[in-house]
């Protein structure tokens, strides 16, 4: 149908001018129309039983225990130089006692939850899904179907859940190691006094600053789990295809990191 | 009309009736009719590119046709998903075109998947029960904890048609299990999967370019071009069927209708 008007007024150019931006459009559409469906799937097999242990422990080790280097390495160093940063900045006006405060509260509302995020998008998003798109092309998805297992049972719920999971205790010992990194620089080169500055730490650190943070991660491990997965389990056409699947999965998972992470700022902190 | 879940004992294991699937303007399936009797072993042939994975892919519910009927012990299978679709598969086995091994399980899990993820059998049984399909298709035991990756192409067929009897199916599709195979190893396979079929007295539904795999494992041949079966019969008369198409591609000759009309269509 479509083809035979485009055959017939191909002379006109406006008309395809409209059918060009028809068709964008169209495709857009069918891209979020596949995308609702996949997280609609996603999201009822990873709350519904039957659950696979194994797999879940195997991600959740992935994820967590071999994540936790890159982490702590990030939050180490992004504690430090915002104690350095934060001391020569405040220095200005004589503020230079907020620094414990500054470097505990931008990390667990902030830096601990979107560092983490990125790395772990890097790392975990772009594995999922290089692994899911080669079983994809590999026709592994299609044997695992007729084997009675469901895919979505059996490759995208276990990393749903461990990524929901996960990321929030990574998060978590980020925020310490990273206190920690401001700590080492406050003390040795600002000269605080070890007890004033972790008295100061704890002093104004409220639960929600934390507890924020955590929530962000929890979203965040949601959304580089379903990116890996959907854009793995979509990927099509070779190595080339499962190459533009894991491009595609770190870019948009990373996108989105940042965009969500201003939106539950602003629904947590904005008066 | 069968309702559709009606099961008539007299019905064929397998029926298709009218199938069509096209990719865009790719119209790969025009028409599809093929019934085939329980015990059965028929055979596709067909050249590269005709369809005869996707028309596979089509009774597994892996491809939906955009027409047409597939019938299963005379139930309708079109459109099934979710656990209606898993039951019918639960009576399948599928060796695919390139094996398909979970390149993250070791071979044993592989051959025993569908035990103990489809059926909850314990992961002990499984491996016994996966033990003695590795013997039957000849690979040895200590080949059960290797990777995929680590055995070569002929053994990954094996292990691949190993995984695709393990649950002892009614009905077992064999989509190119010769091609890429030494003529040796490829006729060890052929006689495997006569052997097993005959064990398991499970309808076959094979696909090949291999005449002599397809004259050794099929009851009955049928041929796949332009996207409609244009022969079916017995396997004994497929070298002189009288159909030009027919005889072109099983003589493997570079002049004749099939490679005229491709012309035709190009210039
Ligand atoms: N998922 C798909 N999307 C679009 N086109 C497809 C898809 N799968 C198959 N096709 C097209 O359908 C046609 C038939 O493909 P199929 O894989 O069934 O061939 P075949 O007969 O099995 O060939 P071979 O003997 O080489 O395996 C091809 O033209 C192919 O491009
Ligand atoms: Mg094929």
């Amino acid at each position: 149908m479509g083809g035979e008007r485009g055959r017939g007024r191909k002379g006109q150019d406006g008309v395809n001018f409209l059918a060009i931006v028809g068709r964008v459009f169209l495709a857009f559409v069918l891209q979020v129309g596949r995308f609702s469906i996949f997280t609609g799937r996603a999201v009822s097999h990873m709350v519904r039983p039957p659950f696979y242990p194994r797999l879940i422990a195997r991600q959740m080790v992935e994820i967590g225990y071999y994540s936790l280097p890159v982490v702590g390495l990030t939050t180490l160093f992004s504690g430090m130089v915002l104690a350095l940063q934060s001391h020569t900045g405040f220095a200005r006006f004589s503020a230079e006692g907020a620094v414990a405060t500054v470097v505990v509260i931008s990390l667990t509302r902030e830096l601990g939850p979107v560092l983490a995020g990125l790395m772990v998008a890097g790392r975990i998003g772009a594995a999922m899904a290089a692994e899911i798109g080669t079983m994809r092309v590999t026709e592994q998805i299609d044997a695992l179907s007729t084997l009675s297992t469901n895919p979505f049972k059996y490759l995208v719920a276990p990393r749903l859940i461990a990524g929901v999971t996960m990321l929030p205790l990574l998060v978590l010992v980020g925020d310490i190691i990273g206190v920690f990194g401001g700590y080492v620089i406050g003390t040795t080169k600002l000269g605080f006094n070890p007890a004033t500055y972790i008295a100061r730490t704890a002093e104004f650190l409220q639960v929600l600053d934390v507890v924020s943070g955590l929530i962000k991660a929890a979203v965040f491990g949601f959304v580089i789990a379903l990116m890996g997965c959907y854009h793995g389990y979509h990927s099509r056409g070779g190595a080339q295809g499962v190459g533009a699947a894991t491009t595609n999965a770190v870019v948009s998972a990373s996108i989105l990191i940042l965009i969500l992470n201003y939106m539950i700022t602003e629904l947590f902190f904005a008066q | 009309m069968n309702g559709p879940n009606a099961s008539d004992p007299d019905a064929p294991k397998l029926r298709l009736r009218d199938v069509r699937k096209r990719f865009g303007a790719n119209v790969v399936l025009d028409g599809i009719g093929l019934d085939i009797a329980a015990g059965e072993s028929m055979v596709v042939i067909g050249g590269s590119g005709t369809g005869k994975s996707v028309l596979l892919k089509c009774v597994l519910g892996l491809l939906r046709p955009d027409s047409g009927s597939i019938e299963v012990d005379g139930a309708e299978t079109v459109g099934l998903t979710g656990r209606a679709r898993d039951r019918v598969n639960a009576h399948i086995g599928m060796l695919f075109q390139g094996a398909a091994l979970f390149d993250s399980l070791p071979v044993w899990e592989n051959v025993a998947f569908g035990l103990i993820q489809g059926r909850q059998t314990s992961r002990f049984a499984a491996r016994a029960r996966a033990m003695d399909c590795l013997d039957q298709v000849g690979l040895r035991r200590r080949v059960a904890d290797l990777y995929p990756a680590e055995l070569s192409g002929g053994m990954q067929k094996r292990v691949g048609l190993a995984r695709a009897i393990a649950a002892q199916p009614d009905i077992v599709f064999f989509d190119e299990p010769t091609t890429g195979l030494d003529p040796i190893m490829a006729d060890v396979i052929n006689d495997l999967i006569v052997a097993t079929t005959k064990e398991l007295g499970a309808t076959a539904l094979s696909i090949t370019h291999d005449m002599a795999s397809a004259t050794k494992i099929g009851d009955r041949i049928a041929m796949l071009y332009k996207g409609r079966l244009i022969w079916v019969g017995a396997a004994k008369e497929v070298f002189d069927s009288g159909n030009a198409h027919v005889d072109q591609f099983v003589h493997g000759r570079a002049d004749g209708p099939i490679t005229e009309e491709a012309e035709a269509q190009a210039g």
